[in-house]
């Protein structure tokens, strides 16, 4: 039944070639890690994308609870941790996953580096990436005011304070950041907004991007 | 349509795909340049991944299992002796800052200087290291710069978390969620319930709903604006603790002339009956 569902479909749109591309293209032995044991530097960013998949998946779960104002969001946090079946869980896997996948990413930028692959061709592909780690440690800065506790609070209050410093712009960024003049009620709606849809939205066409180059150069041969 | 093994790898890109040919415009260049075992990405490669994706799965779950994710105590913009903290991947430009070369009238190199130079050669690094040569060995000033990098970001880390300790041991603080933990687990040996943080604001209460005042209000339809409750609705206030905010002659003056979409009620009313009712009002005060 499946196959006449996939033939219906395929005659009309073709789609064999594009699944064939991302399915059969063939992988060198030199990353193999079946291969050589030392060629799992190479899953690095297949790992980091995993972690990636697992922080947009609990992000989503926890945002059926989350509320994003000053006089909820502690409390609903609160309420996701120690009331909702398995929130608790949820909850650590977005925590720790968000530590993780710096780690992961990390080390992916480590093996791309050492294994000279930003070189050209890729240059590009490198870019990218390197924006990517700059989303990342975006998603890290926001989300981490959302539990609205003293920690996220004064964290905030005191990234929002170096912002500041920055000569001519410092002002005008803290206040977009802000919203205003004090870490408050605006700052947590749009710290919010940035983590949960304007970041994540970059870091999908980023995403897109890094893979399409990948797909299309292959991976970098062996050394 | 091998491309032949060639080390300048600019030209030979590498890739395969099983597609027929003609059924693709692009068909990317193989892999039978390089020798060896190369295998298809679905299912075989991916599945090698996975074996190693699943390790890092197990551990990761057990991380969470084991340790649920830290919260401390609600914000409290008025607490003066919070030790600030950032997520332990900004600590290095964190502490950074706190070196008087980099801070002060010279914090226009903490923040933009050295970030932007470290940062600016990352991200440029393609074009800043332009040699054919890829083996980390081959290329002493990348990788020395690299490496120099690595250990100034883990040193700076770590000085910074050695200070943030320090600070708590001084000024014999714990961190908010290891306290809200203890005093959770402490509550839970002795059968009590977890001890709640979350401040509620106490409803206000109404205070003598028993008087006559009321059921005169219900009758005059006060209620199907203001609510049953007396909480007001969305444009209409809520009554309890309204004696907080008015005196009684001026509730008196409300009811009697109406204000905006407060309709006037001196010809549905009797004065005695409006006296009444302001009487109860300017009563509704907070309890404290
Ligand atoms: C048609 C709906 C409606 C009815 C019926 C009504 N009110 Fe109001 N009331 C309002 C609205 C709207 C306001 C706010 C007026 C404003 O400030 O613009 C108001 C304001 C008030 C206020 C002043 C409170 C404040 O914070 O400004 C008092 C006191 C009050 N009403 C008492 C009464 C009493 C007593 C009755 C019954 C006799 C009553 N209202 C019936 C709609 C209503
Ligand atoms: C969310 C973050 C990222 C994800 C999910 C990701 C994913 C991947 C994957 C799956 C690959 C295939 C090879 C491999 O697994 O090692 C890859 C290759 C590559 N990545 Fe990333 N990556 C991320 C971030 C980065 C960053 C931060 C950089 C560097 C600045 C980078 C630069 C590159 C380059 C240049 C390649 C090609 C390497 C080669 O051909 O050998 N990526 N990436």
């Amino acid at each position: 039944m499946f196959k006449g569902i996939y033939n219906w479909i395929d005659e009309r749109l073709d789609i064999t070639p594009m699944w064939r591309d991302v399915a059969d293209h063939e992988v060198p032995e030199h990353v193999n890690p079946a291969h050589h044991f030392s060629a799992f530097v190479y899953c690095f960013g297949g790992l980091t994308f995993f972690i990636t998949v697992i922080q947009i998946l609990s992000g989503m779960f926890l945002t059926m609870y989350y509320v994003p104002d000053i006089i909820n969001a502690y409390a609903s946090v609160d309420y996701l941790q120690h009331k909702v079946a398995f929130g608790g869980i949820v909850r650590a896997m977005h925590h720790w996953g968000a530590s993780l996948v710096i780690v992961m990413m990390f080390l992916h930028t480590l093996r791309v580096f050492f294994t000279g692959s930003y070189k050209a061709p890729r240059e590009m592909n490198w870019v990218v990436g390197m924006l990517i780690f700059f989303i990342m440690l975006g998603l890290g800065l926001t989300g981490y005011l959302l539990p609205w506790d003293n920690k996220a609070y004064f964290a905030t209050k005191v990234t929002l304070q170096i912002a500041e410093s920055v000569p001519y712009l410092g002002p005008y960024i803290k206040e977009l950041l802000n919203g205003g003049e004090i870490v408050g009620a605006q700052t947590l709606t749009r710290f919010f907004a940035i983590h949960v849809f304007f970041l994540p939205g970059a870091l999908l066409a980023l995403l897109a991007a890094h893979f399409f180059m990948i797909r299309k150069q292959g991976i970098s041969g062996p050394l | 349509m091998a491309h032949g093994h060639n080390s300048k790898e600019k030209v030979v890109f590498v890739g395969d795909s099983r597609v027929k040919k003609g059924s693709m415009v692009n068909i990317p260049p193989d892999f039978t340049a390089f020798p060896g075992k190369s295998e298809a990405f679905i299912p075989y490669f991916l599945l090698k991944e996975w074996m190693v994706g699943v390790v890092v799965l197990v551990g990761f779950l057990v991380l969470t299992i084991a340790h649920p994710a830290p919260l401390g105590y609600p914000a409290d913009p008025m607490n003066a002796a919070f030790i600030p903290m950032p997520d332990w991947y900004f600590l290095f430009m964190y502490q950074l800052l706190k070196y008087p070369y980099v801070a002060g009238d010279y914090v226009v190199l903490g923040v933009m200087g050295i970030p932007g130079l470290a940062f600016g050669a990352l991200l440029l690094a393609p074009f800043l290291d332009t040699g054919k040569e890829r083996r980390f060995y081959r290329r002493p000033i990348a990788s020395a710069l690299m490496l120099l990098s690595l250990i100034s970001v883990v040193y700076l880390t770590k000085v910074s978390w050695d200070h943030y300790q320090g600070q708590l041991e001084a000024t014999g603080t714990k961190p908010e969620h290891i306290i809200r933990e203890e005093k959770a687990r402490e509550a839970y040996e002795k059968g009590q319930p977890a001890p709640s943080v979350v401040k509620r604001a106490k409803p206000i209460a109404i205070v003598a709903e028993d008087d006559p005042a009321l059921e005169l209000m219900k009758q005059n339809n006060c209620l199907s604006c203001h609510a049953s409750d007396l909480n007001g609705n969305s444009g209409i206030p809520a009554l309890r603790g309204i004696g907080d905010q008015f005196t009684k002659e001026e509730l008196a003056n409300v009811v009697t002339n109406g204000n905006g979409n407060m309709p006037a009620f001196k010809d549905k009313l009797s004065a005695a009956e409006i006296d009444q009712i302001a009487t109860w009002l300017s009563k509704q005060k907070k309890a404290e």
